[in-house]
């Protein structure tokens, strides 16, 4: 997340002064549970990806497609992914055990 | 050149809005308010004014209207009382919080229920913690400066806050009155054009005007907000310094009247100022030492200066066109709460008057100096001034 600003650096009235900012705001933080994702046993198989809700694993295309890291500033902790894993490569943890 | 003029202070109050020739005004009728905008209207008609004039379905909408236009970049009037102004309330919040200087004459009336349509301070004293800025008017002719004044400041750069300015409903806005009316041109160049910084219509410079905050940005606003109305104080002591050069009157925080060496002293807004003035030349033409001290900036409150002013005299008492159940009345409140720190305070007493339009009479306003000088008196107990049921 990006470091607050105080009152004295902010536009007033809650004023956005600069267009197409919605990029910048991440939605990530919602989340009580982190899918933790065991790379070593996955199988690429496609499953969460398509069913992810937020759109958020991303894969590397190619002639067979790869699954990567989830993006955390997205992800809202659903748990779709880790219910819908044929291996169980994925697992709920508390967020609160996360710095980040 | 001025001119004297017989006019109502509605008919003030519209030709200050003729003479800053707003770019928009939103217009829905309200006894007593209604006759401000007739007026406007047959300007409107006559092509005395090229203003954009909204007739919309309701005040909710009519400050809907004026938030819409002023966060686009125009100068926003419209008016409204009582009932009118409380279904305001929701909007009234968006023009401060969106820091819009919307300009809004309000035609003191009383709040339902029971329904009544005369004047007292209820429906202004509802909203005084909404972030709009305050002043009350005796007569027409502060009416129709104030109106100047209220739009140079919430304009101003420092400001960006919304502001109503507050007369007695009928009796002032019916009672026709000589006054001055001052010359177009010089009050046109007065207020000039307003000139916001950023504004929505802009489409060399895109902005978003009243988005979404929580826990992370609101308090931050908020503070915002509450820094500007502190800052309107003293900017408003110098618009009035400007506005004085034209008008050769002086726009203080609040009047006083006979108050230096006063032992008692009436505080008491609007038109009810105006009576206590009669009875303060009867009483000190028999040497009885009375004053009056008239707030005319409500919002912000002058709380150092009035604590000033009303340091070393003996009794004072405020009269309060409004009630606030199960607390303070809204004036006495103030006043008490800036005597805190005083060291020499006067003994205070509080007075309820006028609700829903009753006439409060000069021998009643002496009856109040005259209990005051006495000394006499609970300080914790309310009075209520023409109240049957109630020994006076």
């Amino acid at each position: 997340m990006a470091k607050l600003k105080s009152y004295k650096e902010i536009p007033i009235g809650g004023m956005i002064e600069k267009a197409g900012n919605s990029e910048d705001f991440k939605t990530g933080d919602w989340k009580t549970f982190r899918p933790v994702w065991n790379k070593e046993k996955c199988t690429n198989c496609m499953i969460c990806p398509v069913l992810c809700p937020e759109d958020c694993i991303p894969v590397e295309k190619g002639e067979k497609p790869v699954r990567k890291e989830t993006d955390f500033d997205y992800c809202k902790g659903c748990g779709i992914c880790a219910k819908v894993c044929p291996v169980k490569c994925i697992e709920m943890k508390e967020e609160a055990g996360f710095n980040e | 050149m001025s001119k004297i003029m017989p006019f109502t202070g509605a008919q003030a109050v519209a030709n200050a809005m003729r003479q800053i020739n707003p770019d928009v005004v939103a217009v829905f009728p309200i006894t007593p308010q209604t006759e401000i905008m007739m007026q406007f209207a047959k300007f409107h008609a006559d092509g005395d004014v090229d203003t954009e004039l909204v007739r919309v379905e309701s005040e909710h909408s009519a400050m809907s209207c004026c938030v819409g236009a002023s966060a686009a970049g125009a100068r926003a009037i419209t008016a409204t009382a009582s009932a009118g102004l409380a279904l305001m309330w929701e909007i009234l919040g968006v023009a401060s919080g969106s820091r819009l200087p919307i300009v809004m004459p309000v035609v003191n009336r009383a709040l339902s229920s029971p329904i009544n349509i005369h004047c007292d301070h209820s429906d202004a004293m509802g909203c005084r913690d909404h972030g709009w800025i305050q002043i009350f008017n005796e007569n027409a002719q502060e009416a129709y400066e104030s109106v100047f004044l209220a739009v140079k400041l919430a304009e101003h750069p420092d400001v960006l806050l919304p502001a109503m300015v507050c007369l007695d409903g009928f009796i002032t806005s019916h009672g026709v009155q000589n006054m001055e009316l001052f010359e177009d041109k010089e009050m046109k160049d007065f207020v000039g054009e307003y000139q916001p910084k950023k504004w929505l219509l802009n489409t060399d410079d895109p902005v978003t005007v009243g988005p979404l905050e929580l826990q992370d940005y609101f308090f931050e606003t908020q503070k915002q907000r509450a820094d500007a109305m502190m800052k309107a104080k003293e900017i408003y002591l110098s618009v009035g310094r400007e506005l004085s050069k034209i008008t050769g009157k002086e726009y203080p925080y609040f009047e006083g009247y006979q108050l230096d060496d006063a032992e008692a002293v009436i505080i008491v807004m609007n038109s009810t100022a105006g009576n206590t003035k009669a009875v303060i030349d009867k009483m000190r033409s028999e040497g009885k030492k009375v004053g009056l001290l008239k707030p005319r900036l409500f919002r912000p409150f002058p709380y150092e200066e009035i604590a000033k002013a009303l340091s070393g005299k003996r009794y004072a008492a405020i009269l309060d066109r409004a009630e606030s159940y199960g607390a303070n009345a809204p004036l006495y409140g103030e006043i008490k709460n800036a005597l805190y720190e005083v060291q020499e305070k006067p003994k205070l007493k509080s007075y309820i008057y006028g609700l829903g339009g009753r006439n409060i009479f000069e021998a009643e306003i002496e009856n109040v100096f005259e209990t005051l000088l006495s000394g006499d008196f609970d300080p914790m107990e309310v009075g209520h001034i023409g109240l049957r049921g109630e020994s006076q």
